[in-house]
């Protein structure tokens, strides 16, 4: 990363979680993006929507002796707070829609509703969407 | 202005492959700047040399190579997205000990920073996904 340019430019970056952890990778990709972007100091959120909610549920079981046999990355949001990434928001409506509390999940977060998650996004410089 | 490009689906597939060149190929002809366009998730696919469409179809990975051409664009497939899903370059291919590669000319594989990077360097950064 030393070929980098603009060095002392920090942004508001937000990555928008919206699908559930397994069936599709958009989950696990997304936290590598969260993992390798903590390098470049940057003023980082993460935004947890519709099935995205499901990504930091407690107890997920993917072992192979669960018969789903894919790894369970949902421990990896524990250790965000090492990177510095630790503004972490859930939408409230999308939780009770899938019948979770705060209780439910694997960190600590912040619950915003709809109009302050619109709030959140309008203010971000990017929006990582996935 | 200063446009960063994600693409997050494979060609064929999702339209939002077709949707990324079309506004990739607008931006550049109002004159506007493309700093960087970023291959995520499946649309590592995007830079297969060996994609065959039939031929009264578009091509989408000799399209995205010939803009590149014109317009000294900077495509970038993620490396790590990337080798999951069996796309490599000659470097990747020998390091790996695979016997073949596959990535079109014009393309070129780097890390996640690069999108990072993008994001700051850009005025906008627009995802086309799923």
């Amino acid at each position: 990363m030393d070929d980098m340019e603009g060095e002392g430019t920090i942004k508001k970056f937000l990555y928008l979680n919206r699908k559930a952890p397994y069936g599709t990778v958009y989950a696990l990709e997304s936290l590598e993006v969260v993992l390798i972007g903590a390098a470049f100091d940057q003023d980082v959120s993460l935004a947890f929507v519709d099935d995205g909610v499901y990504q930091i549920r407690k107890n997920h079981n993917t072992k192979v002796d669960s018969g789903i046999g894919m790894k369970d990355f949902s421990k990896t949001y524990r250790v965000l707070e090492d990177y510095d990434v630790e503004k972490l928001y859930v939408e409230k409506e999308s939780m009770e829609e899938r019948g979770l509390t705060k209780d439910d999940l694997i960190v600590p977060v912040e619950i915003m509703d709809r109009a302050q998650m619109a709030a959140l996004m309008a203010e971000q410089d990017v929006v990582l969407s996935f | 202005m200063k446009f960063a490009i994600q693409v997050n689906e494979g060609p064929y597939q999702h339209q939002a492959s077709d949707s990324a060149y079309q506004f990739t190929k607008a931006v550049l002809e109002k004159g506007h700047e493309i700093f960087r366009v970023f291959f995520y998730h499946d649309g590592v696919n995007n830079a297969s040399r060996l994609t065959i469409p039939p031929q009264d179809d578009r091509h989408i990975v000799n399209r995205w190579t010939d803009l590149a051409k014109q317009y000294n664009l900077d495509l970038v497939v993620c490396v790590a997205a990337a080798q999951r899903r069996g796309m490599l370059d000659d470097n990747e291919a020998k390091r790996a000990g695979k016997d073949a590669s596959n990535m079109a000319e014009g393309f070129r594989i780097s890390g996640l920073g690069q999108l990072i990077e993008a994001g700051i360097q850009a005025d906008r950064l627009v995802v086309f996904g799923d």
